[in-house]
């Protein structure tokens, strides 16, 4: 059974069609990657997946269930910017996770600070853009959920900490679970990718495993992208 | 470790062609049990299912088999070993050989160049 099923969806912001008419189904046991340049609908379909946008038209199904409180507790979704309160710390956050949701496992979430070089008792005032995003990613990747949306999760990071949280994302991988991986720094991440889906102006213009696509066109999905898109842009 | 990755072959193929020379080179010992789908997938940093594939092509090429419940083991086969190694380095010799030639060098001078190059102690060992 898929663990996501989208059928027709549409979503407008007033005029302004975000996603057109969109039929997308993604088996579990996968790594996903989400590529589109900025504006192309990638934070709008996972706010959606999320459960957090509901005025938009069409079916969306998680693990079969139509969207709502039950795949609200399936999926763990990190947002592209961070919204943790700062005067907590790090020991704070995860015992709020710990708290609110019963699949979070604190023990590992804790090891996961150290691998990331987090201090437990730092501030998140204190701490950088960096620090809080690797921060949040182990809130996220903490949970043993069946559906992860990560919105950008190397967006802001230095090449080391990038490496530091593919290993993450490499360590959570399971089977029963599907991962989606938004981002438009493709080069970086590809290989660990299943496939990809090119959002481009709210339509999906390629959906292909990743070592299909190298076996097609002879070229990485990077500069397939740039292809696709370059002729995009300048329409 | 962080392996380049050519952006012309399937990451699969290439991953292949890493665990042969493991093979080939004795860093995956004859008979020794091969690290989990996981541990590999983390180690080079690539897609779990990826992982899976180039194993699954490494045993249909017999070397390596699975144990219903133990995992995967390398061959215990030395002559399939020796045959793989023997392989690579054809491979090696070949292209190295046709980059020598563009350069416009012939047989007899590849092989003087390439002795005088190890003569000087450039490889170890």
């Amino acid at each position: 059974m898929s663990m996501i099923m989208i059928e027709n969806l549409n979503k407008s912001f007033g005029t302004k069609e975000v996603l057109k008419d969109m039929n997308l189904s993604l088996e579990p046991g996968q790594i996903v990657g989400l590529v589109g340049p900025n504006g192309s609908g990638k934070t709008t379909l996972l706010k959606i997946l999320a459960g957090l946008t509901s005025d938009y038209t069409g079916t969306v199904r998680i693990g079969g269930k139509p969207l709502g409180v039950e795949t609200k507790a399936m999926v763990s979704y990190l947002p592209e910017k961070t919204y943790l309160s700062d005067w907590m710390r790090c020991v704070d956050a995860i015992d709020c996770f710990n708290d609110f949701y019963s699949d979070f496992d604190r023990n590992k979430a804790m090891e996961m600070l150290v691998q990331l070089r987090l201090d437990p008792k730092q501030r998140i005032k204190t701490m950088s853009k960096g620090m809080q995003e690797k921060l949040q990613l182990t809130l996220v990747m903490g949970r043993q959920a069946r559906v992860y949306l990560l919105d950008e999760p190397i967006g802001g990071v230095d090449p080391a900490t990038r490496s530091v949280i593919l290993d993450a994302v490499l360590k959570q991988y399971s089977e029963d679970s599907l991962m989606v991986f938004a981002t438009h720094l493709i080069a970086d991440v590809e290989r660990i990718f299943d496939r990809v889906i090119f959002l481009g102006f709210g339509e999906i213009k390629l959906h292909e495993e990743v070592d299909k696509i190298r076996e097609k066109y002879g070229k990485s999905v990077d500069e397939v992208f740039r292809e696709v898109f370059s002729c995009l842009v300048s329409l | 470790m962080f392996e380049e990755f050519d952006d012309k072959t399937p990451i699969y193929l290439q991953l292949v062609d890493i665990f042969k020379v493991s093979i080939a080179n004795g860093t995956w010992p004859i008979g020794g049990r091969v690290d989990t789908v996981r541990d590999l997938a983390i180690r080079y940093q690539v897609n779990p299912n990826t992982v899976q594939r180039s194993l699954s092509e490494l045993e249909r090429e017999n070397l390596v088999f699975s144990e219903r419940t133990s995992g995967r083991y390398i061959t215990k086969d030395e002559g399939v070993v020796r045959e793989i190694r023997a392989n690579l380095a054809a491979r090696k010799i070949s292209d190295y050989a046709e980059q020598m030639s563009l350069l416009g060098f012939g047989s007899e001078e590849i092989l003087a160049m390439t002795g005088r190059y190890l003569s000087e102690g450039n490889i170890g060992g």
